[in-house]
């Protein structure tokens, strides 16, 4: 079975920036996959490349099997690619601008499945409506149907969500999600990594066009050792206990700890110094701790 | 080939819905030419024995309309596209890069010929040039649109704003086209400039679309065709080649 995607010692330089730098990368059927990294890393550059928007310098990358090179129509048939610019073309409706996108992927009839994709974004009442009287938020849903109209078995979203609001979130997660359970393959870039961490099984770093960290999120989480306790004292922390302060705001203090047996020694501590505990709160190590710790440790 | 035709509709269907500045414009402003040139020169210029000077005029105006609105089709529709950014949405697409150049070439073709067939309607009311030979004019109607076309798929990917497209409309099309012929027989210029306008392809259609109106022409229609015909294949080759390789398009 030939992997969704396949990218193997990608090169790509735009002048004297080396944008990416041996990327290798293997995206596995069904999966819901994410890349991360910092403006500038090489994310955008990496899907222009999978979507055939800009020639790889060096390597190659296939869709299904297909160099998205040498095979061109046939890689880019089993790809839907949310771009990350809202785009539109202001001459047509809604409507219109599905059909369009339908006929240069060779579908004749395909209002059943477009009413559908507008059914799902929310867009029924807008089918007739020009894109230049669209707001921004209905601009990308219509972005996001025209990536899916020809059912693509590789769906691609370069930053899908920003600036968006919270409802078009959830409807646009809820009808990817279900795509991603029917067997479509998902790669998602995204700046809000609590997106990716809630839906992304894999996810792969990306800094100055190197993959800086490639596992399954649940083992990118597990690899932030310990816990972190947020506390507000009466007092001054103990000097004992500075080793261990991330950060301080006020009487508020966060302590990063090595394990979670060693809050009863923080507790010890603090009663022996007579400070006094007023609120406290145990927090679990997410996406953005390990985001933080790969790109500096990667410096 | 449903890619190629549904990139050709979405082109002819986006000249539709701005018909005001597609067709009526040019049509219109092609009247006035009419109007200005054969008022000042109907009484003092005799081009060809017994054709008045305003039904000389018409073929000359007809073909100059079908080229620039050809030329301007294809080149406005792609630098609007890339600087708006929706060209994304063809790009994505799994379309040859033949059928991306025939779908803007024939839809340049089609608005060329629209304008053409409407300014020559309008005319009619001003003079009633002869139709010698219909398929002359059709087929250099078809060939000289195909070419500027082509030419406005150039100009379209080179150009990155709208001023460096002007600049190749107003410093290339224009001069070449005005000084091909429209308004005049070359055999009324002096010799350096009837030299000069042999190396003008713009003279070629226009003198062989106007032989398929009156059987006369400053040169042979067959050699007019030879030119053309060898500056469309040329022109063709070179846009292929320029889409093949990603040119400004595909970075």
């Amino acid at each position: 079975m030939f992997p969704a995607v396949d990218a193997r010692q990608v090169h790509k330089h735009y002048g004297s920036l080396h944008a990416l730098d041996g990327v290798d990368l293997r995206i596995e059927q069904g999966e819901f996959f994410g890349l991360l990294g910092p403006n500038g890393a090489g994310k955008t550059t990496l899907i222009n490349l999978l979507a055939g928007l800009a020639l790889p310098d060096g390597g190659h990358i296939s869709v299904l099997g297909h160099d998205v090179v040498k095979q061109y129509r046939d890689s880019r048939r089993l790809l839907g690619v949310v771009p990350q610019e809202l785009v539109f073309d202001p001459f047509f409706t809604v409507r219109e601008t599905l059909r369009l996108q339908s006929g240069y992927f060779g579908l004749r009839r395909n209002d059943a499945w477009i009413d559908e994709v507008m059914h799902h974004l929310d867009l029924t009442d807008k089918a007739d409506t020009n894109m230049r009287r669209l707001s921004g938020g209905m601009k990308r849903r219509v972005l996001v149907a025209q990536a899916l109209v020809h059912k693509p078995p590789v769906i691609v979203l370069d930053e899908p969500t920003a600036g968006v609001d919270v409802e078009l979130r959830q409807t646009m997660w809820r009808f990817i999600q279900q795509l991603n359970r029917d067997g479509h393959t998902v790669l998602l870039t995204t700046h809000y990594l609590e997106e990716a961490e809630a839906l992304c099984g894999r996810i792969a770093m990306l800094k100055r066009g190197q993959v800086v960290a490639l596992d399954s999120t649940k083992n990118l989480l597990s690899s932030i050792a310990g816990c972190r306790v947020r506390l507000k004292l009466t007092d001054a922390l103990p000097v004992t206990l500075l080793p261990q302060l991330v950060e301080q705001s006020g009487e508020n203090y966060l302590l990063a700890l090595p394990s979670f047996h060693a809050l009863e020694t923080v507790l010890a501590e603090l009663r022996l110094a007579g400070v006094t505990v007023q609120e406290m709160a145990l927090l679990q190590p997410d996406l953005e701790d390990v985001f933080l710790r790969v790109m500096g440790r990667s410096c | 080939m449903l890619s190629f035709y549904t990139l050709f509709y979405k082109e002819t269907l986006r000249v539709q819905k701005v018909a005001f500045q597609t067709l009526l414009a040019p049509i219109l402003t092609s009247l006035l030419y009419l109007l200005i040139f054969s008022h000042v020169l109907e009484q003092h210029v005799e081009v060809y024995p017994g054709v008045r000077y305003t039904a000389f005029l018409i073929p000359g105006l007809v073909m100059m309309s079908v080229l620039q609105n050809a030329f301007a089709n294809s080149s406005s529709s792609l630098i609007q596209s890339k600087i708006t950014g929706n060209i994304v949405f063809v790009l994505l697409a799994p379309i040859a890069y033949g059928e991306f150049f025939a779908a803007y070439v024939l839809a340049s073709v089609v608005r060329g010929l629209a304008v053409g067939m409407g300014v020559y309607l309008a005319a009619l009311w001003f003079a009633q040039p002869p139709l010698q030979f219909p398929l002359w004019i059709i087929l250099f109607a078809v060939l000289g649109s195909a070419l500027l076309g082509s030419l406005g798929v150039v100009a379209g990917i080179w150009a990155e704003k709208f001023d460096q497209l002007a600049g190749f409309q107003n410093f290339i099309i224009m001069p070449l086209t005005f000084l091909s012929g429209v308004f005049y027989s070359i055999h009324s210029l002096p010799v350096f400039w009837q030299e000069l306008s042999r190396y003008n392809p713009f003279f070629y259609m226009i003198d062989g679309f106007r032989y398929g109106f009156f059987g006369a022409s400053d040169i042979s229609p067959w050699f007019s065709l030879a030119v053309v015909g060898g500056c469309l294949l040329v022109m063709t080759g070179f846009t292929l080649a320029l889409l093949r390789s990603g040119y400004k398009l595909r970075g």
